[in-house]
């Protein structure tokens, strides 16, 4: 095992989740990722579909990126990862049709995540497919960990469940948690996020971005008049 | 007519793409920060969404839906799987040949969007729409309108975003909040307030 998982595939299997994460420091791939997170079940799927489709599709270009001409690499690249997101669908209509409906054309918008086109462009051009492929594993993750944690959020103060099964008692039976109805709704998803960066930023000061305007602080009473 | 208004009306404020399906969130959220660059990418993704809906919408009931190749004589065959691949394509195409046209007959308005165009072939947005075109069933005039509603829909949104965003970076807000962390919240907040279209009833 160890000889699989050298310095540089750690390196990029870890790095994405925390100190380099998709969504929260590189704002990609949010596209088509909050709209599924109202349930867990569905934002699982989605997360694995999205890491699957990151990691085949990376290690893939990688494999041929020296017979790309770099004038069409763009349209390859599209090209096989939208092979890939429909592979993906296929097994999803073919074996969890529920939850494919569920997701409606959000598997489809794989396709145009920034995440996959990102790391097809900004990694797998210039490394082996292993990496490559670890490197979107990686990456997949770190989506996937942004991903179910809106949707833990979501589901459990919404509808008082966890993939489905109850966690709070309702009140409506007889229980005491009174549901938020709008963690349900799509407002709710953009505040978790933004709790979520601001959490990780107060953290690790180092990830916020450079200030454009300074509100400066008034030393002495009359700064207010010119 | 009736049922054309209330999907366009549906496609601009109840079914915002960008403010209730999250769709194009990732430029909407980089190019929101000066109101006119956002309002020219807002009215290049509406030019661009006006016209590959419908291009796909005829794509699609010519080509690839479950009978469509009886007119050549060919039936039983279902390519339907091969919708994301034709609307992609179809997007990368029609966008490259809207640039060029563009850059031939409209070089003042080439120059304005010129940066932006590149960039739509990406956008979710773009992509969206036409799935949700495909899902849903439209025919061509709903798909002509469903276009140009859900277009305007989306430059509505990040036209106000930038509004709110350039008065925003006057205001006090602690420091790991600055930047992304406001606008998603800020975003939330609009969100919020066009749910409350979703009681007009046509």
């Amino acid at each position: 095992m160890s000889a699989i998982l050298n310095d540089e595939t750690k390196k990029v299997l870890v790095t994405p989740l925390v100190n380099d994460n998709p969504i929260t420091l590189q704002v990609l791939g949010i596209c088509s990722a909050l709209a599924v997170t109202s349930q867990m079940s569905t934002s699982l799927i989605m997360a694995l579909a999205l890491t699957l489709v990151t990691a085949c599709s990376s290690a893939a270009i990688s494999a041929i990126r020296n017979h790309i001409p770099s004038s069409i690499r763009i349209i390859v690249q599209m090209t096989i990862i939208a092979s890939m997101v429909i592979v993906v669908d296929q097994i999803l209509k073919a074996f969890a049709y529920d939850v494919s409906k569920q997701l409606s054309v959000f598997v489809g918008l794989i396709i145009t995540n920034c995440i996959v086109m990102g790391r097809a462009e900004g990694y797998a051009m210039k490394n082996p497919p292993l990496e490559s492929f670890m490197d979107g594993i990686g990456n997949g993750l770190g989506y996937s960990l942004i991903l179910v944690i809106v949707a833990f959020f979501r589901e459990i103060l919404g509808s008082g469940k966890l993939l489905g099964i109850e966690v709070f008692k309702l009140v409506k039976d007889g229980g005491w948690y009174d549901p938020n109805g709008l963690m349900l709704l799509p407002p709710s998803a953009f505040f978790i996020i933004g709790l979520i960066i601001w959490g990780m930023r107060q953290w690790k000061p180092s990830q916020a971005e450079k200030v454009e305007y300074k509100i400066m602080s008034i030393a002495h009473g009359e700064g207010g008049h010119h | 007519m009736e049922n054309y208004i209330s999907l366009f009306v549906k496609a601009v404020f109840i079914e915002n793409l960008a403010l209730s399906f999250f769709l194009g969130m990732c430029t909407f959220i980089a190019v929101s920060k000066k109101i006119s660059t956002a309002m020219g990418l807002g009215v290049a993704v509406m030019v661009v969404q006006a016209i590959t809906v419908p291009a796909n919408n005829v794509v699609y009931h010519a080509l690839l839906k479950e009978d469509a190749l009886s007119w050549i004589g060919i039936t039983g065959v279902d390519l339907s799987f091969l919708a994301l691949l034709s609307c992609i394509g179809m997007i990368a195409a029609l966008v490259q040949i809207l640039e060029m046209i563009l850059d031939k007959f409209f070089p003042a308005l080439y120059h304005a969007l010129g940066v932006f165009l590149p960039l739509i072939t990406v956008n979710c947005a773009i992509l969206g729409g036409s799935l949700f075109m495909i899902e849903r069933d439209y025919n061509f005039g709903e798909s002509v309108t469903y276009g140009v509603g859900s277009g305007l829909g989306w430059a509505l949104a990040i036209t106000v975003m930038a509004g709110v965003r350039e008065k925003l970076k006057y205001s006090d807000i602690p420091a790991g909040l600055q930047g992304l962390g406001i606008t998603f919240i800020t975003a939330g907040l609009m969100s919020l307030g066009f749910m409350a279209f979703s009681g007009i009833q046509l």
